[in-house]
């Protein structure tokens, strides 16, 4: 094992200490299984992209009209790649040696660190777009944020993805219109999907350690700030399709520490099986 | 002995593979060819799409051709910054892509963030030139393309998405 030689000690002497002591090493554990903090940062943008990516592409050919099917297909492709271009960046930074694809097959669910909201099920049609409308109003902001890093990777990878959330977010944005200034079903629909999905938005904004670490380290990102223009852009939206925005939600969270609801297994288990089944197959 | 011109050339004649009227060089996704005392050429190129397929074959077929020129080695770079656009592909390759039924890109928006249900502008019918045209789908056949329909001709066709 090179973990450590590498300087990513999965049991740090801070939380052996505690764990001496008596105490649970929580807080300790945390902080030293962070490793470097830019691939921490990277893992949580990728993981956001390949877990939604494949959500989409379990549409295709299932898509509820022949234009969806496409345009579920294409964000689903625009995703993994971002997701790939990120995941090969925070293997080059981890340096042991990981590809993206071994991040992508080789990882099990508590190693993933996208957020809970991108994991859940496409349910209805309704569901699919509030979901994608959801992060793609964060994606956009947050993308916007790291284009402008110091950090020449990121920014670069940032920048390239944020043009292609500019149609998602357009995209989204118009079936959560459509939907919600629609039918009675439609809307009934549309504002049930919001009010599923919402408990699941407060963690894209909780600010951490990783955010922290990584300002220092040339990858700044202000989620308050992040969080005000989501709420000014997704209240228009909701607004304008006579949506109610849900209130008294008691937020989730989990996602980026590796703790994740029970769909992010089973999605896994489709998305790995081929590469785990046949390790190193090309074709 | 390839030289740099050469070599510009030579990538010059491999076309798009999903819009086989237009080169990669014209495309704008070449970013630079250099070749050194040897003959090895060093070429980097840029994604259009993050996810676009097409990357692989056209990595591909660039090493094909010069190696058929003449180079004693090929390696290709891919860089992602600054980030393609559709305003790199120039007046040349917008009116081969016209001639070829799908309607060359608008220009692209310059930083800002989105109007969300900004007015469109109508797009230009590439068969008859009529401005009467419809949005059918934001997504289309490729990822750097949209669909159509032309209200006057009533073809259907393609766009070439401002990016």
């Amino acid at each position: 094992m090179t973990a450590k030689a590498a300087g990513h000690d999965d049991e740090p002497g801070i939380a052996a200490g505690e764990a001496a002591a008596g105490t649970r090493p929580v807080a300790g554990a945390r902080r030293a299984a962070l490793g470097d903090p830019l691939v921490e940062l990277l893992f949580r943008l990728g993981d956001d992209r390949l877990i939604l990516g494949h959500r989409l592409s379990e549409l295709t050919g299932h898509g509820p009209i022949l234009e969806e099917d496409i345009a579920t297909a294409n964000m689903a492709l625009d995703l993994i790649g971002q997701a790939a271009s990120m995941l090969k960046l925070a293997g080059e930074l981890e340096g042991k040696g990981r590809d993206e694809d071994a991040l992508a097959y080789f990882r099990d669910a508590v190693q993933f660190r996208n957020c809970l909201l991108v994991e859940q099920p496409n349910g209805d049609f309704a569901q699919t777009m509030a979901r994608q409308f959801l992060f793609d109003a964060y994606s956009v902001l947050l993308l916007d944020e790291l284009s402008r890093a110091s950090h020449a990777g990121i920014a670069a990878v940032a920048a390239k993805s944020l043009k292609e959330a500019k149609y998602h977010l357009r995209h989204s944005s118009e079936w959560v219109l459509r939907l919600g200034d629609g039918t009675d079903e439609s809307h009934a629909r549309m504002q049930r999907a919001i009010g599923a999905l919402w408990r699941f938005t407060g963690e894209l904004f909780v600010a951490d350690e990783v955010e922290a670490a990584a300002a220092a380290k040339g990858a700044a990102v202000d989620l308050s700030g992040v969080q005000a223009r989501w709420d000014t852009m997704v209240d228009d939206v909701l607004a304008r399709a006579t949506l109610r925005r849900p209130t008294d939600t008691a937020m989730q969270r989990g996602g980026r520490s590796g703790r994740h609801t029970e769909h992010l297994g089973h999605l896994l288990a489709t998305m790995q099986i081929v590469a785990r089944s046949h390790p190193g197959a090309t074709w | 002995m390839l030289t740099t011109p050469r070599a510009w050339e030579v990538i010059g004649t491999v076309p798009d593979p999903e819009v086989p009227v237009i080169s990669v060089v014209e495309l704008g996704i070449v970013r630079d060819v250099a070749v050194d005392a040897e003959g090895a050429v060093a070429v980097t190129i840029t994604p259009t799409y993050s996810g676009c397929p097409a990357m692989y074959e056209i990595e591909k077929d660039i090493r094909t051709a010069l190696t058929e020129a003449g180079a004693s080695s090929v390696t290709v770079r891919t860089v992602l910054s600054p980030a393609w656009t559709t305003d790199w592909i120039g007046p040349e390759a917008r009116e081969k892509l016209r001639a070829y039924g799908i309607a060359p890109p608008g220009r692209a928006e310059q930083g800002g963030l989105i109007t969300l249900t900004r007015a469109r502008q109508p797009v230009t019918c590439p068969w008859c030139g009529s401005r009467d045209t419809e949005l059918k789908s934001e997504f289309g056949s490729t990822a750097c393309k949209a669909i159509h329909v032309c209200r006057a001709c009533r073809q259907p066709f393609d766009e070439f998405k401002a990016l």
